[in-house]
């Protein structure tokens, strides 16, 4: 258990410091002069997008692009390993691999014929 | 880099690929298949000659599956005391897996029946899934006489989940089993075509409560490793024989992987879920859910606790007892008071679950071949008391308010007759399936001293009694002018509550519902299609003679059960 | 019993035959009866309107088949020597998990084969004849459909080798009854006497089902077999409890006082379901069950004694109630209960009594089926017209229907050397022959009776086939078709022929002798007794002939005020006001004042019971509240539940 006391000592003075230069330095030391570009969601001069009135929703084609998004990139994480080791793995990584990508592309195949991909 | 892969394969014995042995794993591959296929179907084919190509192609996936599956049971290949591990020891082929894929199969086929039915009020699914209900793209489609055919390859999935669910023999594959067939089901409830926010409410609350479960199922699953640093369930069993079990990490584990199965089973207290989401999902999904997911279910759950945890029973079986329990004693008593057929029905398979975990908690071959033929005997007389729920319809669809099926019997005596001996095999009355499979369940729990739990399950048997019968009363003594007993009369409790539960309905709508309780509408009963002809003679055929000669069906699941799940 | 043994020389004891296991023939077939006809019953259920054209054809051919098995499985049985002809053929193991084990065994004995021969065979007939009765009516293969359950379920009873499986059939036959007395919903009238026989019987069948229950419970077991052989070790008050309670059930079916008052509404049914069901077969399943039970009653001397007495007293009221009526199916069904109090007060003489009660029953069957089909042939030809009064001068117009209910008639009012002759005089011999004061009450009162069969019989005789004219207008009676004399024509050889047959040719008793243990008792055709019957019938007769034979037409078409007496039998003696008086408004009275005692009483607890079950599920239900938020917090508590019960065990 002592080996770990200096661990504790130096984690209650990292929350120490934290909480008091996010909370009370900035009250402190700091000028407040707000303008419209401070007061923005994002302060770095980008206008937020443009949300519809009422609800502040994304439309349901930014899911269909996230869902596509992630298909891909599930696709990525089984490809990747197979690249680098994909001597060593052999035919038979060859063709589990194939038949995954084959089995992906039909789902891509439906997304496309049932219009998924098309913007408006 | 370079370095790092030289060491690393120098570290790692060179890469063996693992000897598949697809023959016994054809059924799957065959499912699987069909689903593929039928997705292409989805994307190429005209839209006029989908659906027939859909039924046929689903039909004959799902009876090939069947009919290699009793190949694989009679073949010599499998060894007669045990199973065959597949795929790297991921896969288990025994003698209780082969029972449960069989009747997960014929109970799909069924479903599929009854899915495919489009004679009564257009077919239970939606036009256009994604038009917001409601609207004129909806109407457009309504008007088309279209039908999602994707229900076909979303069924088939799930199919495909479920026989893998109770065959998995390590937990990442049971995991990777689960999420294959929920995610079909979080889609085909929310696919009705009538009351369709109801049903996407349905979709919405099984998805995020099933992740919740999932969450519970994963969490379990890296305790164990971290336990045994394996998830191989024989090598879960060899880990706590060693250790002599006891130790929390090992437990916390085994009660988070019970949460995720609980959930799928439906017991209480992780069962909110099941009126909501059976009322609300297409009636046909609603009855493959409640046979043949529990069927899958209940596979897996016993494999796991049989197989890794079984040197541990003793650590879990209170825990099983006190939610079994409260799984009878819950499901029964609010039963009761339940006014919608499909929610009543819901409550009733919640108390089946309870009885079914009874013979669990045995730990014997007698409570898992119990348990194997409940779960025969309990799926085929629910798809057949759903269907009947798809014939009797008012405007709006389905009529569901008990007291829209008021003398019943009179109008169509043999529909209501069907329904009667369906709910006579659920209250366990001699001489339908159910009696003997009640019976076979609480003598497996009694001979493993279980004495409270039957004391409970017959009590509760006795509640259910009660309101199977008050719906019977309903079909047949009530004439369908006079006031039927309200049975939550006079209580202001049952009122506020039924308010409440209506208001409850409405929680994430974004518009009032259709009103459920204005005036009653002109009920009929609509004549059923052949399909869901078939379907309820398939399910009183099933009810009645496996009540009066339950003896062929009861040797097989005993001879199956007879050497447990292979380790 | 030894008493009596000892006192006439003129009985042997027989000793009860031990069950076998069947040996192959076509008693391992015997299933077959059975399930022909409940095959047709589900062909002709569920078939729909598809099965409209041939649909009774194939009723009537599946009760043929099921005939054909049971004359074969008779002439097999006949084979054995008699101690041998008890055979168990096992159907089927029902359940058999661990421990426990129940068969589905058939029992094949000189008892159930009689039975047998006689619903198959009075059962074929009768549908044939409904061919043509029923010709005319939308609902025929629906008829024939619950006809064939009838028949199937009245062999499960009478083939049963254990009490669960004769319930089964028990509850068959009267489920059966209940749809075929309620044929005719359209009727109020049918369908209020649909449901008075459902209630009544039910009463008689929680008799039957808690007896089977004690049984269960006593002795482990409710076959045949191993019941009768213990009955002995148990103590005499479960005994009596177990007797009375079967007396209880068979008064439910078989219209015994105090649960007769069903079968006179049940004449609402077609007539060939009187016929069949409420005269030849299923009203006689309580005589089946007392002979069955026969030791049982023998250990118990109070229920044997009570049967006896039921019996007269049934005897005595049906013959009242007959004398009165003047709906000619009416007055048949007060008949009936007449002689089913025969058979009844047979059946608690003891062994004595068995055969000549079965004898009765069977020679019954025909000439009563007889009586029924000959009613329904003159209803036919009149409208459908009951009342006797309406009738008259109709011998010359259907002189088929006339012999053959001529026939019928001498048989029931015992002219020798008819049937009825032989097997009623059987009856009043057996108590005569007790030699005690009971037994010489029991024969006078029988004798009493045998005149006023006499009357009433006669007095439907006269009314309806001789005197002048009494038609309604537009009545023109007219011969019934062949399909439908036929059988009333096979019927009446049967009343003619068959008492002689078996009594004098076959040895009846001694053949049942195995089952029933019976004392046999030889006919003896000079015996005082029947002798005084003789007297009295002629009596009987004349008394009718003057009063009715004379008569002159305006004043038979009216029916007189009549006695006190006559008034009482036409409102069935009261049965139903006194039914009323004792049992309904007690209860009502009960109610209140159960209500009154709420809180108190076991009424109370049980409606607070299902209080407290209905406002905790109202309770349970708040938590459904809808809320997939809610849900999720209940499964998280539900899950710590979990992790706490299983930490809680390392505790």
């Amino acid at each position: 258990m002592d080996s770990y006391a200096p661990i504790l000592v130096l984690g209650v003075i990292a929350v120490g410091f934290a909480a008091f230069s996010v909370v009370f330095a900035g009250r402190l030391a700091g000028p407040r002069r707000y303008n419209r570009a401070k007061l923005d969601a994002y302060e770095c001069g980008i206008e937020p997008t443009p949300q519809p009135s009422g609800g502040g929703r994304f439309t349901v084609k930014y899911y269909l692009t996230a869902m596509l998004f992630i298909v891909f990139d599930i696709e990525i994480i089984f490809l990747y390993p197979w690249a680098v080791h994909y001597q060593a793995l052999g035919w038979f990584g060859f063709f589990a691999v194939l038949l995954f990508l084959v089995n992906v592309s039909i789902a891509y195949a439906y997304e496309w014929r049932r219009g998924g991909l098309e913007w408006d | 880099m370079n370095t790092l892969t030289v060491a690393g394969s120098l570290a790692a014995p060179p890469f063996q690929p693992p000897d598949i042995d697809y023959g016994l794993l054809l059924p799957m591959l065959v499912v699987f298949t069909a689903g593929v296929l039928a997705v292409l179907v989805e994307a190429f084919a005209p839209r006029e000659v989908r659906r027939s190509f859909q039924v046929g192609l689903s039909l004959l996936a799902v009876g090939a599956a069947f009919g290699l599956t009793l190949v694989q049971a009679a073949s010599p290949q499998l060894p007669e005391t045990g199973g065959i591990l597949v795929a790297g020891g991921t896969v288990a082929v025994d003698r209780p897996t082969l029972f449960l894929q069989a009747v997960i199969l014929l109970l799909s086929f069924v479903s599929l029946l009854l899915i495919a039915e489009r004679r009564v009020g257009d077919g239970s699914f939606a036009a256009e899934a994604a038009a917001v209900p409601g609207s004129e793209e909806e109407r457009q489609g309504i008007l088309a006489g279209r039908e999602h055919s994707e229900v076909y390859p979303l069924v088939l999935f799930a199919v495909l989940g479920m026989l893998l669910f109770p065959a998995a023999n390590d937990l990442l594959t049971m995991f990777i089993a689960l999420e294959v067939l929920s995610m079909p089901l979080y889609l085909l409830c929310g696919l009705a075509r009538r009351r369709r926010l109801l049903s996407q409410e349905a979709a919405v609350k099984y998805f995020l409560l099933g992740a919740f479960s999932s969450a519970f199922f994963l969490f379990g699953i890296a305790m164990i490793y971290g336990y045994a640093g394996s998830v191989r369930l024989s090598a879960i069993a060899d880990a706590a024989a060693a250790a002599g079990g006891g130790e929390v990490l090992l437990l916390l584990g085994i009660a988070l992987i019970a949460v995720g199965l609980l959930f799928k089973i439906g017991a209480v207290p992780f069962h909110n879920w099941k009126p909501d989401v059976y009322q609300g999902a297409p009636t046909p999904i609603t009855a493959f859910m409640a046979s043949v997911t529990l069927v899958s279910a209940f596979g897996a759950m016993l494999r796991v606790f049989y197989v890794a945890f079984g040197a541990m029973a003793w650590d879990w079986r209170p825990m099983i007892w006190v939610v079994a329990i409260l799984t009878m004693v819950v499901g029964a008593v609010v039963a009761v008071t339940q006014t919608n057929v499909k929610r009543l029905l819901a409550y009733s398979s919640v108390v089946h679950a309870g009885f079914i975990l009874t013979a669990l908690a045995a730990t014997s071959a007698q409570g898992l071949g119990a348990s194997l033929f409940y779960l025969a005997v309990y799926g085929f007389s629910t798809i057949g008391a759903f269907a009947i729920v798809t014939l009797v319809r008012d405007s709006q669809g389905e009529a569901v308010r008990l007291d829209q099926w008021r003398g019943l019997a009179r109008r169509s005596p043999l529909l209501a007759l069907s329904f009667a001996l369906f709910l006579l095999g659920f209250a366990g009355i001699p001489l339908t399936s159910g009696f003997i499979a009640k019976f076979a369940v609480f003598e497996a729990a009694l001979a493993a001293g279980g004495t409270p739990l039957v004391v409970v399950g017959v009590l509760s048997s006795a509640v259910t009694a009660f309101f199977y019968a008050r719906i019977i009363v309903v079909m047949f003594f009530t004439g369908a002018d006079e006031p039927a007993e309200e049975p939550g009369s006079g209580a202001a409790v049952a009122e506020s509550a039924h308010a409440q539960e209506a208001a409850g309905g409405v929680s994430v709508r974004t518009r009032p519902a259709p009103a459920v309780t204005e005036a009653a509408p002109q009920v009929e009963v609509v004549k059923p299609g052949l399909l869901s002809q078939a379907v309820i003679a398939i399910g009183a055929a099933a009810t009645l003679v496996l009540g009066v000669v339950p003896q062929p069906v009861l040797d097989l699941a005993t001879q199956a059960a007879q050497h447990l799940f292979v380790r | 019993m030894t008493g009596i043994l000892a006192a006439d020389s003129a009985h042997e004891a027989v000793e009860r035959a031990s069950t076998a296991a069947a040996d192959g023939g076509i008693h391992s077939l015997a299933w077959l009866l059975i399930a022909f006809p409940l095959l047709g019953a589900a062909i002709l259920l569920l078939a729909g309107r598809r099965a409209d054209r041939w649909g009774h054809w194939l009723g009537a051919a599946a009760s043929l088949a099921s005939f054909a098995v049971a004359v074969a499985a008779f002439t097999q049985l006949l084979g054995y020597a008699p101690e041998e002809r008890s055979r168990i053929v096992p159907v089927y193991q029902w359940i058999s998990t661990g421990s426990f084990t129940v068969d589905v065994n058939l029992l094949l004995d000189p008892l159930s084969i009689s039975f047998a021969l006689l619903i198959t065979g009075v059962g074929s007939l009768i549908h044939i004849y409904s061919v043509g009765y029923m010709a005319h009516d939308e609902g025929r293969r629906r008829f024939f459909g619950y006809l064939n359950l009838f028949v199937a379920a009245m062999l499960t009873l009478v083939l049963a080798d254990n009490f669960a499986l004769l319930f089964v059939g028990w509850e068959g036959v009267g489920l059966a009854s209940y749809l075929l007395i309620g044929f005719w919903q359209h009727k109020p009238s049918a369908a209020v006497a649909a449901k008075k026989a459902f209630v009544v019987n039910r009463v008689g069948d929680f008799g039957l089902l808690i007896a089977i229950m004690i049984m269960w419970s006593v002795f482990g077991t409710v076959a045949f077999g191993p019941v009768f052989e213990h009955i002995g070790e148990a103590d005499q008050f479960t005994v009596t409890v177990i007797g009375l309670l079967l007396l209880l059930g068979a008064c439910g079916k078989s219209a015994q006082l105090p649960l007769q008052s069903w079968l006179l509404d049940a004449m609402e049914g077609p007539t060939p379901v009187s016929a069949l069901i409420h005269a030849a077969t299923m009203v006689t399943a309580g005589v089946y069950l007392i002979v069955r039970a026969g030791l049982i009653f023998e250990a118990s001397p109070v229920a044997q004694t009570t049967v006896a007495v039921v019996g007269a007293a049934t005897l005595l009221a049906g013959a009242i109630i007959g004398c009165a009526k003047d709906d000619i199916k009416k007055a048949l069904a007060g008949s009936t209960m007449s002689q089913i109090g025969y058979m009844v007060l047979a059946a608690g003489l003891g062994p004595i009594g068995y055969a000549a009660a079965i004898a009765h029953l069977l020679t019954h069957g025909f000439f009563k089926a007889g009586l029924f089909l000959g009613a329904g042939s003159v209803m036919h030809g009149m409208n459908d017209e009951v009342n006797m009064r309406r009738y008259g001068g109709l011998r010359k117009h259907m002189p088929v229907t006339f012999a053959t209910f001529g026939i019928g008639y001498l048989a029931i009012i015992g002219l020798p050397p008819l049937s009825g002759y032989f097997t009623k005089e059987g009856i009043i011999e057996s108590a005569w022959l007790r030699g005690d004061a009971f037994g010489f009450t029991l024969a006078g009162i029988m004798l009493l009776t045998a005149g006023l069969t006499a009357f009433y019989m006669s007095r439907i005789m006269f009314l309806t086939f001789f005197g002048p004219k009494r038609w309604a207008e537009g009545a023109h009676p007219h011969e019934s078709p062949g399909s439908m004399t036929i059988p009333m024509v096979i019927l009446a050889v049967g009343s003619v022929a068959l008492g002689g047959l078996l009594v004098l040719v076959f040895h009846f008793a001694e053949f049942i002798a195995p089952v029933t243990g019976a004392e046999v008792h030889h006919f003896n055709p000079l015996s005082p007794t029947g002798l005084v019957a003789l007297g009295l019938m002629v009596a009987g007769v004349a008394v009718a002939w003057v009063m009715y034979g004379r008569a002159p037409a305006e004043k038979l078409a009216t029916a007189p005020r009549g006695s006190v007496f006559t008034r009482a039998a036409r409102a069935d003696l009261y049965g139903d006001a006194l039914n009323e008086s004792l049992l309904m408004r007690p209860g009502q009275r009960l109610a209140h004042a159960s209500v009154a005692v709420d809180d108190h009483g076991v009424d109370g607890i049980v409606n607070g019971l299902a209080g407290a079950v209905r406002g905790l599920s109202g309770r349970l239900r708040l938590q459904q509240s809808g809320f997939a938020r809610s849900y999720a917090l209940s499964m998280f508590f539900g899950a710590a539940l979990v992790v706490g019960a299983m930490l809680v065990v390392q505790l």
